[in-house]
């Protein structure tokens, strides 16, 4: 399936705009069209939060996301809210965590400990992001590595490159290892 | 141009460059949600290139220093959105009246009043012709994409300094906030527009008198030697306030004509599939974005429609809807409003073809599916 559209969800502060950002501008790199945009609430931190993402080789008119190639979901209020509105096919990449309340045999499901690695593991919350971007390489291949690789050290401050670079890492290495235990119900 | 020149850049950054690029030295601002970027982005770019950058105590105050930073020779800029872009109103008026160049950015939002502060709507299209009172012309032009929000910054300033006039943009929220691919174009290629200055010394100097050859009146900077009266009364050529009847109609006239009968050079459009249309979408920013993708829906199901898309929304491209109007069978205005544009489009193509209204006021960009449905079910 052609991944075109990806909803990047969880919860404000957890640095998804930045992801969306940091995808667009790999999938830029690569030579394509991106739209990225962001739900907007007044709230700054806490409240559900999403960026949506959108890669063509086409012109991209409409710059809205309806329905979703991709999911990323870190919260179950993200979960819950957007699972809906990934399409008949599409992969939902989500935070292990995350109960599966709304059962969907119609889609791929990658259920990952991506806040369990940041907080325990790389011992950095604020890394999530960075893991999540790594899964939705690892699962779409939409992006070359090198340009993903390149997006996240332009974005990211100095000093953290070694550490983010080892977020993507496990992002990669969390879907390796459930690769091959994937449901495909399809 | 190389792939590498592509950068990921937001509609209200593009704001910032093409108004950097146009020459902006000076930008006073209030900040509101969804213009403040182009005001924290001056704020952080503006000194490094020897301009400046005051945030004011309201909106008023914010065009009022505009319009005194212009007057002093240097290009400026204020961006707001709805709520203050009704307290600009008079600022807008007065330099109307004393021909003060000047860019005012108006990224709309969900009203009236505070409204919906961070959702899109398209419902200042009136404000912006007739929301400073008195009889006027004014320019307002409206991007639909990141690149052409850049673009047509430049465009404003070059306008507002030609013709002696503010220069609304309006800008979509949508459009203001997301990110896009914008390949800047090397500075040098881009063509700038500067006000004439005076070519007589400061003894003849008549400040608002039209020399032959000439669109306005010369302008002089505050603080060269040139001393003169502006103001927002009507005056006769020496700035002077005057109640002579002749006058005030001569300039009140003046002021309209220079924009009005110049719509050639001031009008710009877009045309997407209109070669063999038998029926045609007016849309204008994100919602002609919208339209686009409906249109090419439409004609994969083998329906002859296009676009006519107004950059220049005001002054109104009379001709070319006209000329549109002639040749196809319906005209469809998709806005997000109640049908302000629509009014206009009426006004000008409804003697010849059907004209019909799409609006939609909620807070979301009118997506292509219900554009789809509007033409095959309206």
């Amino acid at each position: 399936m052609e991944f075109r559209e990806f909803r990047l969800s969880g919860s404000g502060g957890q640095g998804l705009i930045l992801a969306g950002i940091i995808l667009a501008e790999a999938a830029l790199k690569d030579g394509k069209n991106v739209v990225q945009s962001q739900s907007y609430g007044p709230e700054a931190r806490g409240g559900a939060s999403k960026a949506e993402v959108i890669i063509s080789d086409k012109d991209i008119n409409y710059p809205k996301v309806e329905k979703c190639d991709v999911l990323l979901a870190l919260t179950q209020k993200a979960y819950d809210k957007y699972i809906s509105t990934l399409k008949t096919g599409g992969v939902l990449i989500k935070d292990d965590k995350i109960a599966e309340t709304q059962k969907r045999d119609d889609i791929e499901v990658y259920s990952v400990p991506i806040l369990y690695t940041a907080n325990e593991v790389l011992k950095k919350p604020m890394v999530a992001n960075m893991i999540a971007l790594g899964c939705i390489y690892e699962v779409t291949r939409v992006i070359n590595k090198d340009s993903l690789e390149e997006a996240v050290l332009n974005r990211v401050p100095q000093g953290t490159e070694e550490l983010n670079k080892k977020a993507l890492c496990e992002g990669y290495r969390l879907i390796e290892s459930v690769k091959g235990k994937v449901c495909h119900e399809i | 141009m190389t792939e590498n020149n592509k950068r990921l850049m937001q509609g209200n950054e593009a704001c910032v460059e093409g108004a950097i690029a146009a020459g902006m030295r000076f930008f006073a601002g209030y900040p509101i949600t969804p213009s403040t970027e182009i005001a924290e982005i001056s704020a952080a770019k503006l000194p490094r290139i020897g301009g400046k950058f005051i945030q004011m105590e309201d909106e008023i105050a914010s065009i009022s220093a505009i319009i005194g930073a212009s007057l002093t020779g240097v290009k400026a800029m204020t961006a707001t959105s709805g709520p203050g872009f009704s307290l600009k109103q008079e600022g807008i008026g007065y330099a109307i009246m004393a021909e003060v160049p000047c860019v005012i950015v108006n990224v709309q939002r969900g009203g009236p009043s505070t409204g919906l502060p961070t959702s899109p709507a398209q419902g200042d299209i009136m404000q912006a012709r007739w929301g400073t009172h008195g009889e006027h012309s004014i320019i307002a032009l409206y991007p639909s994409t990141v690149k052409e929000i850049f673009d047509t910054t430049i465009r404003a300033f070059n306008l507002s300094e030609k013709y002696r006039t503010p220069v609304i943009l309006l800008m979509d929220e949508v459009i203001a906030h997301m990110r896009e691919a914008v390949d800047l174009p090397d500075i040098s290629e881009i063509k700038i527009y500067n006000r004439k200055k005076p070519s007589v010394g400061p003894e003849e100097y008549k400040p608002y008198k039209v020399l032959k050859g000439n669109i306005v009146p010369e302008m002089a900077n505050i603080g060269e030697g040139y001393r003169y009266h502006v103001t927002g009364l009507i005056h006769d050529e020496s700035g002077a306030p005057t109640n002579d009847n002749r006058i005030a109609e001569e300039l009140v006239l003046r002021l309209v004509n220079k924009i009005e009968n110049n719509l050639d050079d001031i009008v710009y459009y877009e045309k997407y599939e209109l070669d063999d249309a038998e029926e045609a979408i007016v849309a204008f920013g994100a919602t002609a974005r919208s339209a686009k993708s409906a249109i090419d829906t439409l004609r994969a199901k083998g329906r002859r429609i296009g676009m006519f898309r107004p950059i220049t929304i005001w002054p109104s491209p009379k001709k070319q809807l006209t000329e549109l109007a002639k040749k196809v069978k319906r005209i469809m205005v998709v806005e997000m409003n109640m049908g302000q544009y629509l009014l206009e489009v009426e006004r000008i193509a409804g003697k010849y073809t059907e004209v019909l209204g799409y609006g939609r006021v909620n807070g979301e960009l009118v997506t292509p599916k219900e554009i789809v449905r509007f033409v095959e079910e309206g």
